[in-house]
């Protein structure tokens, strides 16, 4: 009973807690460019309101379209289930969850993509098919971290393998894996969240067609896993294992907090790469990740 | 001491890196500018005890790589007026994988080795290995003349590298007959590329595979 009342707890948390990162976000880039910018709590009121309104859907559509949104959601709200939040450990944890949680994340990228083929317009396959090809590198990229960290710890269990530092290569892990955090997310250098030019997007176009509480839900899994991500570099590169809980919590959340400011600023001093340059910063940033993970297989020899 | 080493070696393949996936012309032989100052320092810290002729061919070393040849570099750049390699013959994320698997592989390579042992925990061997392969791939990979001289620039910090293994028994004096043959070199394809340059008006070497009257 107490198991069961512990797990709702920490699904509560996560779920109220996400909305936060985009909303510091925002915040910073407002701050950053001189302005007052929307409060902090903006997408709770966003969420709120689409949560009111009514669905409205295109003629072309199949009966399971809706699908596609919610089990993206409940796959990101399992994922985040998998990952420990810092002393606290992970309510789900078992041997090989971290190729689950890789697996879940590419579920979720299929059924937003699948709902987007779905609506039938040809700009909204467009948006599917770069966010799938994007995705290629990206996943290259954070299987390779895992596996550095999986190698490090000799673990497959995400409990044990981000509970200490990341050793040697922290420095390149970290730079990979914020790179695709910015991809994963569409954020600045790979895509414009708050720009809707046909042309640019990646993100935005896949979910143009859906409406209501089905794009409250898509909002809200976007910030879910922003916050995964962010959770999963901080506790990469960090120690959290080696502190007392305490001082642990708070690392993980000036860490977080710190991780969300850094991708403010870069959203405010960058410009989107250009489309065909987009490819070379995500092999870079998988090429960090397996000098990481070189530098864990041989680390010990030199 | 060993760290000091693996981690200016380490910094020397990851500006090979950046040399591959570059297409301003500029960051590459800024690039190669870099690496071959970096290992110019290197026998510094492999010798011991600081002889004043060690100290002559470090300072020779970064001042030559580091300044004379990229300033030859970007006189030649601004004289033929271009800033990027547009069309190379090898795409940028394919020779960045390229040097990547290069990297590893020469790191696999190193372990392999029967090295003596105060080589065998160091990143020299890999090191050059990976440099030198960088430095072909700049070299078949791109159709600019100057991208290709910065290939060449790499390929001989990679022997270099490879040399400062015998640097005990080798004088340094051939060091630096080496450096004395490497500006010529670099002279060489300067007077090359202007003649290039002169002739097609472009430094595209693409147009120097047919033959004409």
């Amino acid at each position: 009973m107490t198991a069961a009342l512990e797990m709702l707890l920490r699904l509560v948390a996560w779920l109220v807690l996400a909305p936060l990162i985009p909303g510091i976000i925002n915040k910073v880039k407002a701050w950053v460019a001189g302005r007052r910018g929307p409060p902090v709590l903006q997408l709770y009121y966003d969420l709120a309101k689409l949560w009111r309104k009514g669905v409205v859907l295109s003629t072309a559509v199949s009966p399971g379209h809706v699908a596609g949104p919610a089990v993206a959601w409940v796959a990101l709200v399992f994922a985040a289930l998998l990952l420990p939040a810092g002393p606290a450990g992970a309510p789900l944890a078992f041997r090989g969850d971290a190729l689950l949680f890789v697996y879940l994340l590419a579920l979720a990228r299929f059924c937003t993509a699948i709902a987007a083929l779905d609506t039938g317009s040809a700009f909204e396959g467009m948006g599917a098919a770069r966010e799938v090809s994007y995705a290629v590198l990206c996943e290259a990229a954070i299987i390779t971290a895992l596996l550095a960290l999986s190698l490090q710890t000799g673990s497959v269990s995400l409990t044990t393998m981000l509970a200490p530092a990341a050793g040697a290569g922290a420095a390149l892990l970290a730079a990979g894996l914020f790179v695709v955090l910015l991809a994963e997310n569409c954020r600045v250098p790979f895509d414009d969240p708050n720009t809707h030019l046909e042309l640019t997007m990646i993100h935005e176009v896949m979910v143009l067609d859906h409406s209501g509480p089905p794009l409250a839900v898509i909002l809200h899994g976007a910030a879910l896993k922003l916050l995964l991500f962010s959770m999963l570099l901080v506790e990469a590169v960090l120690p959290l294992g080696e502190l007392s809980p305490l001082s642990a919590t708070g690392a993980l959340a000036g860490a977080v907090l710190s991780v969300a400011v850094g991708i403010g600023l870069v959203e405010s001093l960058l410009a989107r790469v250009a489309f065909r340059r987009v490819p070379l910063l995500l092999t870079t940033a998988f090429l960090l990740c397996l000098f990481a993970l070189l530098i864990v297989w041989k680390g010990g020899h030199l | 001491m060993t760290g000091a080493l693996n981690l200016l070696i380490g910094l020397a393949m990851g500006l090979n890196l950046v040399a591959l996936a570059s297409s301003r012309l500029p960051s590459v032989i800024h690039a190669a500018a870099l690496q071959g100052m970096v290992l110019g320092v290197l026998p510094l810290l492999l010798d011991h005890e600081l002889h004043g002729l060690v100290a002559l061919v470090a300072i020779a070393t970064v001042a030559v790589k580091g300044f004379v040849i990229p300033g030859l570099l970007r006189r030649a750049l601004r004289v033929a007026n271009i800033d990027r390699e547009m069309q190379p013959l090898l795409g940028f994320v394919p020779s960045l994988l390229l040097g990547g698997a290069a990297t590893i592989g020469a790191v696999a390579l190193g372990g392999a080795l029967p090295l003596l042992p105060e080589h065998a925990r160091s990143l020299l061997v890999p090191g050059a290995f990976a440099t030198v392969v960088s430095g072909f791939l700049l070299l078949m990979g791109r159709g600019k003349a100057i991208s290709q001289v910065c290939g060449y620039l790499i390929l001989e910090n990679g022997i270099y590298l490879f040399g400062l293994l015998l640097i005990r028994s080798m004088p340094l004096l051939v060091e630096a007959g080496i450096l004395l043959d490497l500006t010529v070199a670099v002279f060489v394809i300067g007077i090359i590329m202007d003649r290039i340059q002169r002739e097609f008006d472009t430094l595209d070497t693409g147009k120097l595979t047919s033959l004409r009257e």
